[in-house]
């Protein structure tokens, strides 16, 4: 790809990296697009969100809802016909917005880290309490209540955590990836 | 046959009549699970969103373990799974960063095990072998199989059925008897891991999928995912009551295994009504 503008090669080149996928390629067939089941909820298709790439539109692409809403399904990349996995595109560009503090999906981020804490402290994902915690932080209290007291009648939310034994090989895990 | 099994999170909670159902229904079929022992998260969606070196090396510790214990791991739940394959394949793959993970995680990797879905594991038994097991054929019950998005992708990770059109649950339940109805949303993904944080996502992607098994005339949806599972029972439209079975619950029901009742009381739609209407339960 050329560039006129630095910053624009830059980002452009940045996201190719860290996604490792040859998104230069890509020339907007839109098979992405015809068998995406979530981004239609968003502001951007997949085919945009390469687009906007090649264009150098970092603001934009990391400003966008799509790429929190994308469920890394891997429809798209599944059909690429040239062999772009777009959901480890998204996943570069999640990464990018957190480290630019621009995520627009804050509830969607806030739970991911508060599922990661939940497996960083016992070693496994305690659903009970780490749904609590997101909870209170999202302010999201009442939805779902229903459907959490019936799974807590059947017996299907544990109180009581399980801990793993090697807790400090996976402390040691989270320590040695942390950004 | 004699496998490690990983059930993953869920499966100790919301999930937890998978897990009873699978280790139920393997031991019916002759496959004998052992749960690796120490197991940890895999991670799942919320690690490779935020933190790929994390994403490769947590579900690395659970390949780890599946070396020492020396056998082939299933794995019962579809993101577990793909998490700890798409591990595996990197481990294989690729060098440099096989290197970075060993360090971190504290193994060495030997490319020793199989890493399978429970499906796969169960499909590879043949129809033959299940349905010379069935006691109760699942007469009169026409249902939709539902794959979802990471048992079948990525391809070339997976390398399990045909992407677009896979055929192995169908196969499963016509041996037990069932009606596998042929329908155009096998593959597409439910949404599960956005289910808490954006409903009305979720509610949209779940519906479509709802509607087109409405339209074939499914009595019910098969799955093979905790998360499937949940999120078709939770997001479909109020008053829908379009039962999600855990396809073990099924092999469970037409082997005459009497624990099978005890499952069904755990779903948040209840499939006791269907089952009776059909004669399939008390």
């Amino acid at each position: 790809m050329s560039f006129i503008d630095a910053d624009k090669r830059k980002f452009f080149n940045e996201v190719r990296e860290k996604s490792g996928q040859p998104i230069d390629l890509c020339y907007q067939c839109q098979k992405c697009a015809s068998g995406c089941i979530a981004t239609g909820f968003a502001d951007y298709y997949p085919n945009e969100i390469i687009r906007l790439v090649q264009l150098g539109q970092k603001e934009r692409v990391l400003n966008s809802s799509s790429i929190w809403i994308c469920s890394s399904c891997e429809m798209c990349g599944a059909r690429c016909p040239n062999g772009i996995n777009t959901a480890e595109v998204m996943d570069a560009l999640k990464e990018m917005a957190i480290a630019a503090g621009t995520v627009q999906e804050k509830n969607i981020n806030l739970f991911h880290t508060t599922f990661l804490n939940s497996a960083r402290t016992f070693g496994r994902v305690h659903e009970a309490s780490m749904m609590a915690i997101y909870k209170i932080k999202s302010g999201d209290l009442m939805s779902d209540m229903d459907f959490g007291m019936d799974m807590f009648k059947k017996g299907k939310m544990p109180i009581l955590p399980h801990r793993v034994k090697a807790r400090g090989k996976i402390k040691n895990i989270f320590n040695k990836t942390a950004h | 046959m004699k496998l490690s099994y990983f059930p993953g999170c869920s499966l100790e909670a919301t999930a937890k009549e998978y897990d009873m159902s699978a280790r139920a229904a393997c031991q019916g079929l002759g496959i004998e699970l052992v749960e690796l022992k120490d197991w940890v998260c895999c991670g799942a969606t919320s690690a490779h969103s935020t933190n790929h070196l994390l994403s490769v090396a947590l579900p690395s510790r659970n390949v780890a373990l599946a070396q020492e214990a020396g056998m082939d791991l299933a794995i019962p739940c579809s993101a577990c799974y793909s998490r700890v394959k798409k591990a595996d394949y990197v481990l294989r793959n690729d060098d440099e960063l096989r290197q970075k993970i060993e360090d971190i995680v504290d193994f060495k990797y030997n490319d020793s095990v199989n890493v399978l879905s429970l499906l796969e594991v169960v499909s590879q038994l043949g129809e033959k072998a299940i349905a010379e097991k069935v006691q109760k054929p699942l007469k009169g019950l026409k249902v939709v199989c539902y794959y979802g998005c990471l048992l079948v992708r990525p391809p070339q990770v997976t390398h399990f059925d045909n992407t677009e059109h896979p055929m192995s649950l169908d196969k499963i339940v016509k041996a037990l008897g069932a009606e596998p109805i042929q329908w155009s949303y096998k593959t597409e993904c439910c949404g599960a891991s956005m289910s808490i944080t954006s409903k009305d996502v979720v509610h949209g992607m779940v519906g479509r999928i709802i509607d087109a098994a409405k339209e074939v005339e499914a009595m019910a949806i098969v799955t093979a995912c905790p998360l499937c599972q949940s999120n078709m029972e939770m997001r479909q439209a109020k008053g829908t009551n379009l039962p999600a079975f855990y396809f073990t619950e099924l092999i469970g029901l037409a082997l005459g295994l009497p624990a099978a009742k005890k499952w069904l009381n755990l779903h948040l739609v209840n499939p006791n009504p269907l089952l009776q209407s059909l004669s399939l339960a008390d």
